[in-house]
């Protein structure tokens, strides 16, 4: 007899104790506290390396590091934070959590894919470590060839292969959301009565499937000429250094798109509970979400504009990016709609909404900036467009990382942390973000290139890259700071009720841990998403 | 387990074989032949209509959901894009009438 | 969408769900609960054997989607340089083998024919027509990699290897670079190919344990048929790869 089996349905934390038990569980919830662990160590390497590169531009001289370890320094920041945290980050940790539960399910629809796909960043992570103490990785993280293939001395071939098996880490986790949702809603739960996070994950899985081959192939393609020496893509022999930048842009623009999606559907569920309203425009906020996924794929040239790309085909790649911001825009509208006139408390998931929905917003409207083609000809390859997309990489898709993590807590743990430390931790970070990015916009205005270790001895340049360097550990104090409070709350926060936020969702009618099997009763599904009551009928069951 | 697939039966899986025998002899003469320009569409035409023999009869597509028929087409449809969408920067790129452009 | 497009829990009609006042949970559950089915290869996470195949069904595709987008690449990369490359192409396509190449594309689509009769045998729970299939699509597998084998190694002896021994043709020795590319994508795209075969035959030696155990029948055959969508999928790049990069410009006699 298949169904709840005999041992009893506790939380998820409990029995089986062990590393056995969890380094071989099925468990969805399990699996995310192990990519929790993972991404986590990744995000401090990936900030040690940017660490490296703020203290460097605090001087105009490029005296800290040689320019070789630079050039490794701002790369391994790109593959690290890109590849080993931004990528897996919401839909590994809060996906893999959350989703079966908002749908009513017992598990993803493929658990065992589920923990390989764990093992498939793992060994993807030790392979691009051993390059990196085997020479490290100078390329940039876009491995532009033919220095990628041919002139690089640094461990290309291998960090190549760590990146190459990394991306099946992905695939599997877009696979299994995939037939999780369509296969696995429980009764009731239609497509229109999903969460919004649920739209945002199923979008964000499309992209991985269909993106991610293509960089797999890619820089498989850069490892085979590097180590056969096979003229793919060198000029001298008749090769196309551009025909690699289609293949890596081809993955890597929709790529930025499963950076932000799930940001996104995170703030759907945040913005909805810290207003008690339902989401305004649920409808255009769930397509915008697909809108972004596919229009995401039609826009990869606009990386290409000073490459020996068509003018006309930048043309075609320009007006279609402007037009994938539409989509975005929909959703700020519908997140700041939704907020007027609702029942706004300012709790620290609140800070965190906040924080995303300004920063989003200059992130955005400065990628306009960079799809005008003419523009972009003199905005490409400066700070302009690193602080642009800083801007949505870490004032969007961190804060809602942040944002997400704090908020599922008390579910996915079973404790409240401290609100005062999380509130600090959203204000450091706001302040620390803007004064170490908003810098880099003017610099980039005033022509400062991006990967260059040393500018000019004139003072604008050395205020304005010190106010960046100085905000950037305000930031890292922020990011810090959860470290602190959030370990305490396992030892010695309070226990969390099944419904701290009085959220509406099936996650919220479970006991915080969950059980292993999620639902002791198999759920049935009868009201819309959002379906909140005014507040004197709310009952904050604990 | 049996409402979900039908049988399909053993002789549209041999017609299903020899179709494809037959097929890729008729790309070998074509390809024997000199069509010109039209070389390659006939080949990739013939290639298009095998590879849609195998999905759907060999393959069982023909009894699956309209989902898995979406999955399917999705992913040939995604290969086009990509196909379409890069070619249009290579073949425009003598239009400018630059030099080197 | 008021209906949902799960197949309903057998036991739970509309009647149930139309009239539940329960919030989120709490609906007459027992009535669920007793509708599992009893088949022992139902994992827990399931409610029916059906959602179980129809999930794998539509997994197995989402992943032959990812390997369309993944040799798609390699076919971008054909592409491009075959428009700038067309007689590159043509010559170093007249070095391929057509009668090994249509050889091996007769081998894959037998044993496409083989597979499709395997998943048959299990769905009508004909032990021996799985196990005489599968060993037949295994052989006929291997057959290709061997005929492959042939084939790279005469491309070593005539130095049509890319690398340091790369020789053009005499006579092409103007496009050899360009010939050289033709066979970086010959050998990458066959290569690629071929390590997907491998994997191929080592899936139908865990199927054909399974079978030869009698694991299968009408109640129970998804990783057959799972198996055998992948297996097609591999004939199904072949039969791509075939015409564009054996059949180009063949006019007559066969190549090296």
């Amino acid at each position: 007899m298949a169904t709840v089996p005999q041992q009893e349905n506790h939380s998820y934390l409990g029995a089986p104790y062990g590393l056995a038990a969890w380094l071989l569980t099925k468990d969805h919830k399990r699996i995310a506290i192990l990519y929790l662990i993972s991404i986590t160590i990744f995000f401090a390497v990936g900030g040690m390396f940017a660490a490296g590169i703020r203290l460097e531009l605090t001087t105009p001289q490029g005296d800290l590091w040689s320019p070789d370890m630079y050039n490794k320094l701002f790369t391994l920041h790109g593959v690290v934070m890109i590849f080993f945290f931004l990528i897996p980050s919401i839909p590994a940790v809060l996906g893999n959590f959350m989703l079966p539960i908002m749908i009513g399910a017992k598990d993803l629809a493929f658990p065992r894919i589920n923990l390989l796909s764990w093992y498939i960043y793992v060994v993807g992570a030790i392979i691009t470590l051993a390059a990196v103490f085997a020479g490290g990785l100078d390329t940039g993280w876009t491995f532009y060839t033919p220095y990628s293939s041919i002139s690089s001395e640094t461990a290309v071939t291998t960090a190549a292969l760590g990146v190459f098996v990394t991306g099946f880490s992905s695939i599997l986790t877009g696979l299994n959301f995939i037939v999780t949702v369509h296969r696995m809603r429980a009764p009731g739960m239609t497509w229109f009565r999903l969460p919004l996070f649920v739209w945002a994950q199923y979008a964000t899985s499309l992209v991985m499937i269909l993106g991610t081959p293509v960089i797999a192939i890619t820089v498989l393609l850069v490892a085979a000429e590097r180590a056969l020496h096979l003229g793919i893509f060198d000029p001298k022999l008749g090769g196309d250094p551009v025909l690699f930048q289609h293949l890596f842009w081809f993955y890597s623009h929709p790529a930025v798109y499963i950076m932000i999606l799930p940001g996104m559907g995170v703030m759907s569920e945040l913005v909805a509970a810290v207003s008690r309203k339902q989401v305004f425009g649920y409808g255009f906020v769930a397509f915008s979400s697909l809108a972004i996924a596919i229009l995401g794929f039609l826009v990869w040239g606009h990386h290409l504009f000073v490459s020996s790309q068509s003018i006309y085909a930048g043309l075609v790649f320009s007006i279609i990016t402007m037009l994938v911001a539409v989509p975005s825009a929909v959703k700020t509208f519908n997140w700041a709609a939704t907020m007027y006139k609702g029942s706004v408390t300012w709790e620290s998931p609140t800070y965190w909404v906040l924080g995303f929905m300004g920063l989003f917003t200059i992130g955005g409207l400065t990628g306009l900036f960079l799809a005008t083609m003419g523009l972009d000809i003199h905005l490409t390859d400066t700070y302009f467009v690193v602080a642009h997309f800083h801007y949505i990489m870490v004032g969007g898709a961190i804060m809602a990382y942040m944002g997400g993590l704090h908020f599922y807590w008390p579910k996915m743990t079973g404790k409240m942390f401290s609100e005062a430390g999380a509130k600090a931790s959203a204000i450091l970070v706001f302040v620390g973000f803007n004064f170490t990015f908003f810098p880099q916009f003017l610099l980039g205005y005033l022509g400062m290139p991006r990967r260059y270790h040393a500018y000019p001895a004139e003072p604008i340049w050395q205020v304005l890259n010190v106010l960046s360097s100085a905000g950037a550990s305000i930031l890292a104090l922020g990011y810090l700071l959860p470290a602190f409070y959030f370990t305490y709350s396992l030892f010695k926060g309070k226990a969390a009720p099944a419904n701290p936020w009085g959220a509406t969702g099936l996650e919220w009618q479970v006991p915080s841990p969950p059980p292993t099997f999620n639902f002791d009763e198999d759920p049935v599904v009868n009201e819309p998403a959002y379906h909140y009551k005014p507040r004197h009928e709310v009952h904050v069951n604990g | 387990m049996s409402s979900s697939h039908p049988i399909t039966p053993i002789s549209t899986y041999l017609i299903t074989w020899i179709s494809l025998f037959i097929l890729t002899g008729f790309t070998v003469y074509v390809a024997s032949q000199d069509f010109g320009a039209m070389n390659t569409p006939v080949a990739l035409t013939v290639a298009v209509i095998k590879a849609t023999l195998v999905v759907w009869f060999f393959m069982g597509l023909r009894y699956n959901t309209p989902l898995i028929k979406v999955t399917a087409v999705a992913g040939f449809l995604w290969l086009m894009i990509m196909f379409g969408i890069t070619m249009s920067d290579y073949i425009s790129r003598p239009w400018l009438g630059v030099p080197g452009r | 969408m008021a209906k949902p497009s799960t197949p309903l829990r057998p036991g739970l009609d509309e009647k149930t769900l139309a009239h539940s006042h329960a919030a989120s949970m709490g609906a007459p559950a027992h009535a669920l609960h007793s509708a599992h089915d009893e088949n022992p290869n139902l994992q827990h996470h399931f409610f029916s054997m059906d959602q179980q195949l129809e999930a794998s069904i539509l997994g197995m595709w989402v992943f032959l989607v990812t390997e369309v987008m993944f040799f798609g690449g390699l076919f971008m990369a054909y592409i491009v340089y075959r428009t700038m490359y067309p007689t590159a192409w043509v010559e170093s396509s007249h070095e391929l083998n057509v009668i090994l190449g249509g050889i091996n594309t007769g081998v894959l689509i037998v044993s496409s024919f083989t597979m499709a009769m395997a998943v048959r045998s299990a769905q009508t729970g004909s032990r021996n027509g799985q196990i005489f299939n599968l060993i037949g699509t295994m052989i006929l597998g291997s057959t290709f990699l061997v005929i492959k084998y042939f084939e790279y190694a005469a491309k070593f002896t005539h130095h049509l290897v890319p690398g340091p021994h790369f020789q053009a043709p005499a006579g092409m020795e103007a496009i050899g670079n360009q010939m050289q590319i033709f066979f970086a994508l010959y050998f990458i795209m066959t290569g690629i190919h071929a390590a997907h075969m491998v994997i191929g035959i080592v899936l139908m030696a865990v199927i054909l344990v399974m079978a030869w155990r009698g694991k299968f029948g009408p109640h129970y055959y998804t990783p057959v048929e799972v198996g055998g969508l992948y297996w097609h999928f591999v004939d199904i790049v072949w039969i791509f790869l075939f015409p564009l990069l054996y059949l180009l410009g063949f006019h007559g006699g066969p190549g090296a």
